[in-house]
């Protein structure tokens, strides 16, 4: 498999983790570095890298896995468009079992909805162009990464002309939250690991407005382990010598100023809003709505329905784990009565949310 | 959700490859890249091809990799 197999060499990897030893060795103090993206989250709990780390470099989840930060009244919404007649909810796979305020999609789907996992927003085209006469309501969920992709969608539908599909929409953009949390007094982070496929779309250079508000250093990392020992490595070197700058890991794909063909595309279809993340709250102009010329193909307006109000889960501390401000064992529910096979909150149920890669891989 | 595989591009018509590996093949919308010939190395995401794979550069992140060997932290 190339492009992946060479970033997984054991040998290599002992020496990117000796240069970390190394550099860090005079460091008095422990710094703490976010892995922002869920991806990254579950490639470091995968490859056990937080253990093999000196015990001066502190490495935090933060806010980047899409499921784990949408909120409830996301799902209520979700759950209240499946109990429609004549409708199918296209989704991937991560939103299925994510817990609503009194139910969630899997339930809605034992019950006579129906529910299709799918791989790729195209495949939620075809679904509507094969079953006309059935509304297919996709679930817009997803970072820059995924956001041109369910563009993509709307464009190819458009030109179908097909007047059965629809996005619900909760697409979030990603420097915002990191600023909010660089700017949070409770929270130090000394450096960002910031998400690979994000930034294949926005580009390196969007991080530099972070690093000039807040003086942190950010470097674009790859996912492979290789890749996140030489990103730890990169960000280590800069907290040591007092730098903040940006930093690019993954060449291979980033460029400075990213994918400016999916940006069109995004800029095309959506346009910035307002943003509630779970957690962390309202992040102004943290969020991608449909622009005016595409209403039609938006769920929440055109198949108006009644939702149920949002409760949240008491007791669940998702929202503290997602800024990075408590792990998992902290909350009371973990390994309890959260779990994998029965979650209760969103940082469980993704396979990138942060209590799901803690229960399966954790110590 | 934001995982995205190294493919290589095996057919294209029109705007849809084929794009395989280790065997699998998968069809993927080339919508968000331009100039991409038969043989190239794409990430794919959702169905899309979302950037080109950049040879030239992976070879340099090998390199910078393997710099830890100049520090001498040679294999023991």
């Amino acid at each position: 498999m190339k492009h992946q197999n060479e970033y997984r060499d054991p040998e290599l990897a002992r020496l990117q983790l000796q240069a970390i030893q190394q550099t860090v060795a005079d460091f008095d103090q422990t710094m703490t570095l976010m892995e922002v993206c869920g991806t990254h989250t579950m490639a470091i709990y995968q490859q056990g890298i937080r253990a093999l780390l000196p015990d001066n470099i502190r490495l935090i989840s933060g806010p980047g896995c899409p499921v784990c930060v949408t909120p409830v009244s996301y799902v209520d919404h979700a759950v209240a468009l499946a109990r429609r007649p004549e409708t199918i909810i296209a989704t991937f796979g991560d939103m299925v079992r994510v817990p609503g305020s009194s139910s969630n999609l899997l339930h809605e789907q034992a019950t006579g909805a129906i529910i299709r996992i799918v791989y790729s927003p195209l495949d939620a085209v075809t679904l509507a162009e094969k079953n006309p006469g059935t509304d297919v309501v996709f679930l817009g969920v997803g970072f820059e990464t995924t956001t041109p992709t369910v563009a993509g969608a709307i464009l190819t539908a458009a030109r179908k002309n097909l007047e059965n599909f629809y996005v619900l929409c909760s697409h979030k953009t990603m420097p915002g939250p990191m600023a909010a949390l660089a700017s949070d007094p409770d929270l130090q982070v000394d450096g960002y690991l910031c998400p690979a496929h994000v930034s294949a779309i926005i580009g390196a250079n969007a991080y530099q407005p972070l690093v000039d508000s807040y003086q942190v250093p950010c470097v674009v990392t790859g996912f492979e382990p290789l890749d996140v020992l030489q990103g730890v490595l990169m960000l280590a070197r800069q907290v040591v010598a007092g730098d903040a700058r940006v930093e690019n890991q993954y060449n291979r794909v980033v460029k400075a100023d990213g994918n400016r063909k999916a940006q069109e595309i995004l800029k095309q279809v959506f346009e910035p809003c307002d943003a509630s993340w779970r957690g962390i709250g309202d992040i102004p102009g943290s969020g991608l709505r449909l622009r005016p010329n595409y209403t039609r193909f938006d769920a929440a307006h055109q198949l108006p329905i009644e939702v149920e109000p949002a409760v949240e889960h008491q007791g669940c501390l998702c929202g503290e784990i997602l800024k990075g401000k408590v792990r998992p064992h902290d909350c009371p529910l973990f390994r309890t009565i959260c779990t994998p096979e029965d979650p209760v909150g969103a940082c469980m149920v993704s396979s990138e949310g942060t209590c799901a890669a803690e229960y399966k891989y954790g110590t | 959700m934001c995982l995205g595989v190294p493919m290589q591009v095996k057919t294209i018509e029109n705007e849809m490859a084929v794009c395989e590996i280790d065997g699998v093949q998968r069809e993927a919308s080339l919508m968000m890249i331009d100039d991409i010939q038969v043989g190239d190395y794409v990430l794919i995401h959702a169905g899309f091809a979302i950037e080109r794979i950049d040879d030239d550069e992976a070879q340099l992140t090998l390199q910078a990799l393997r710099e830890a060997l100049d520090m001498g932290l040679a294999p023991e």
